[in-house]
């Protein structure tokens, strides 16, 4: 049985409270006394210079906190001001010169020089180049290229000119079609690309009358074509800028398309810049391969559509290829025959 | 014209999250997103600090410099709002941006980011009707007069919203008030010269933290 405290001892409670009143007032005046130096050594320690290099550096630590679930962000990005520079000030212009200008080049090139017309007339029989499994390759790569260099080029530019003209309605659609188109299409490339550099690698193995191209310039210097096997030297630069450029292309694209890997702005940053500059020189470079496909060289263009070259396109442009498949030469007639009765009920041969 | 800002004393802000919380139910943001965080450095240690991060609206905001459609923009009085309409969910502001403000709703497969959010001030943003605004962006308190409900209902006074010279008139006064050299946050001269000196940090008052809780101010 606990001891009960008898009614008329309840007096000492508000003594009790009075003497604690006045205790807390004492402290309280005491604590306001204290001298700024006792403040300043026992204040919060405010953000000292090591704090401000640690959030700079980006580290986190194992005593970092963030109250945003899931987050991996640190306190400051300080990279995305780089990365600002970087973007706006260098790879956005640079890539409308290298564009512009190689559009300006080609132009001026034509002009100049026009087009590469045949040495020879054309003898009519015709040598298989590209099967039909190659050319829908490439022509599904290049459509595809095309599309992504467009809607890449609307991405990085289109707010300069596209919103003006439009309105906001418009545009907004545009935009988000554009992005779309990019992000769902872009996957669908690299697939399509590593499996046509796959294909094509065994032709554009780097050989020594390589270097003679380039020392001649493609055929520009002095007279004459320099040797080619399959792939002249120029097309040789072009697979190998795919095959490197155009991998880091699709593999920075990659990892932007796809967020949710948990990869950090850091991260995505560098992605874009390699992005941006590797897509931009590639859309460069590809106008003067589309040049050279069609308006530049006569005999280039019908190569990739039907799969077959003129006898006298491939002893001048390809030499040494020519001589490894001159008995293979088809006369004309006979494939235009071929051609004609595939469109009928009968199956189509295989070509190449 | 007035220039809208924000700012969190670093020495008053206690990450009760309360500032969280606020925006949260101010602004009814959808699932996943929070437009505002609470980041403490040094958990636990002597020289924990926590402060309020959201979108600070810049003068020369990076967002706005690399938005590739023109989604965000910024007001007369310095708010930097955002058109939902026009954003494609690129996430180039969220790699410029200084203070992780902008966030996106993960709606789709592979991580495809929706429609960018982030605070506005509490300012709304571009709408035909108050519904679709509130809809889209949440409260818009400056039009009713009212300022940021974080920093309304900060129960520290740590966060401070309004007009860029009001804000730092308090500062400064809160600065003069605690009456010594490290009162602002712009680095701990005493605390420094004292490391410089001894070669280590200065924890001998790490124990009488307490005695912080007499500023006034």
């Amino acid at each position: 049985m606990s001891k009960s405290i008898p009614w008329w001892a309840l007096w000492r409670l508000p003594l009790l409270a009075l003497v604690l009143v006045a205790s807390l007032g004492a402290a309280q005046f005491a604590l306001a006394q204290a001298d700024p130096d006792r403040e300043a050594a026992t204040a919060v320690p405010a953000v000292d210079a090591d704090a401000w290099r640690q959030i700079k550096s980006g580290e986190t630590g194992p005593n970092y906190r963030d109250s945003r679930f899931d987050s991996n962000y640190n306190l400051i990005n300080a990279s995305g001001e780089t990365w600002r520079q970087i973007r706006d000030r260098w790879v956005s212009p640079f890539g409308v010169i290298a564009v512009v200008g190689m559009i300006v080049v080609i132009a001026l090139f034509y002009l100049v020089f026009g087009r590469k017309k045949l040495d020879e007339p054309r003898t009519g029989r015709k040598l298989p180049r590209w099967s039909l499994m190659v050319r829908s390759l490439h022509w599904t790569v290049a459509t595809l290229f095309i599309l992504l260099a467009l809607t890449g080029l609307n991405l990085a530019f289109g707010k300069a000119i596209f919103r003006p003209v439009f309105g906001d309605g418009a545009w907004a659609a545009m935009m988000s079609g554009t992005k779309l188109i990019h992000n769902y299409l872009g996957p669908l490339f690299g697939i399509l690309l590593v499996i046509l550099l796959v294909r094509l690698l065994a032709d554009n193995i780097p050989r020594k009358h390589d270097l003679n191209w380039f020392a001649k310039g493609g055929g520009l210097i002095g007279k004459g074509h320099p040797d080619a096997g399959f792939a002249n030297a120029g097309e040789k630069v072009w697979y190998w800028l795919l095959a490197t450029a155009g991998i880091a292309v699709i593999i920075s694209g990659l990892v932007m398309d796809f967020p949710n890997y948990g990869q950090g702005r850091d991260t995505m940053q560098w992605a874009n810049i390699i992005h941006a500059v590797g897509a931009f020189g590639l859309t460069a470079v590809a106008l003067g391969h589309i040049y050279i496909g069609t308006l530049g060289t006569e005999g280039s263009f019908e190569a990739m559509a039907t799969g077959y070259v003129d006898e006298t396109w491939a002893k001048e442009h390809h030499n040494l290829w020519y001589e490894q498949v001159k008995d293979q030469a088809i006369p004309g007639e006979q494939l235009e025959a071929a051609s004609r009765s595939s469109t009928g009920d009968e199956p189509e041969p295989r070509s190449g | 014209m007035a220039t809208m800002k924000f700012m969190c004393d670093a020495e008053r802000c206690i990450e009760c999250n309360g500032c969280v919380t606020a925006c949260k139910n101010a602004n009814e943001v959808e699932w996943g997103i929070q437009r505002r965080r609470v980041v403490t450095l040094n958990d636990g240690e002597p020289s924990e600090v926590s402060i309020s991060v959201a979108c600070m609206h810049c003068d020369d905001a990076p967002c706005i410099a690399v938005c590739p459609t023109e989604t965000l923009f910024q007001r007369d009085d310095g708010i930097v709002l955002h058109d939902k309409d026009l954003c494609i969910g690129c996430g180039y502001c969220l790699y410029a941006c200084p203070f992780g403000a902008p966030q996106f709703p993960k709606e789709n497969a592979f991580g495809e980011r929706g429609k960018m959010d982030k605070c506005t001030f509490c300012a709304g943003g571009p709408a035909e009707t108050a519904e679709e605004e509130y809809q889209k962006y949440g409260a818009n308190r400056i039009a009713e007069g009212k300022l940021p409900l974080c920093a309304e209902m900060c129960s520290t006074k740590a966060l401070l919203a309004g007009d860029a010279q009001e804000v730092a008139d308090i500062f400064r006064q809160r600065v003069v008030q605690r009456g010594h050299k490290d009162g602002g946050w712009s680095g701990n001269q005493r605390r420094e010269q004292n490391r410089a000196r001894t070669g280590q940090p200065d924890l001998s008052a790490a124990d009488t933290l307490a005695y912080d809780a007499t500023q006034q101010g």
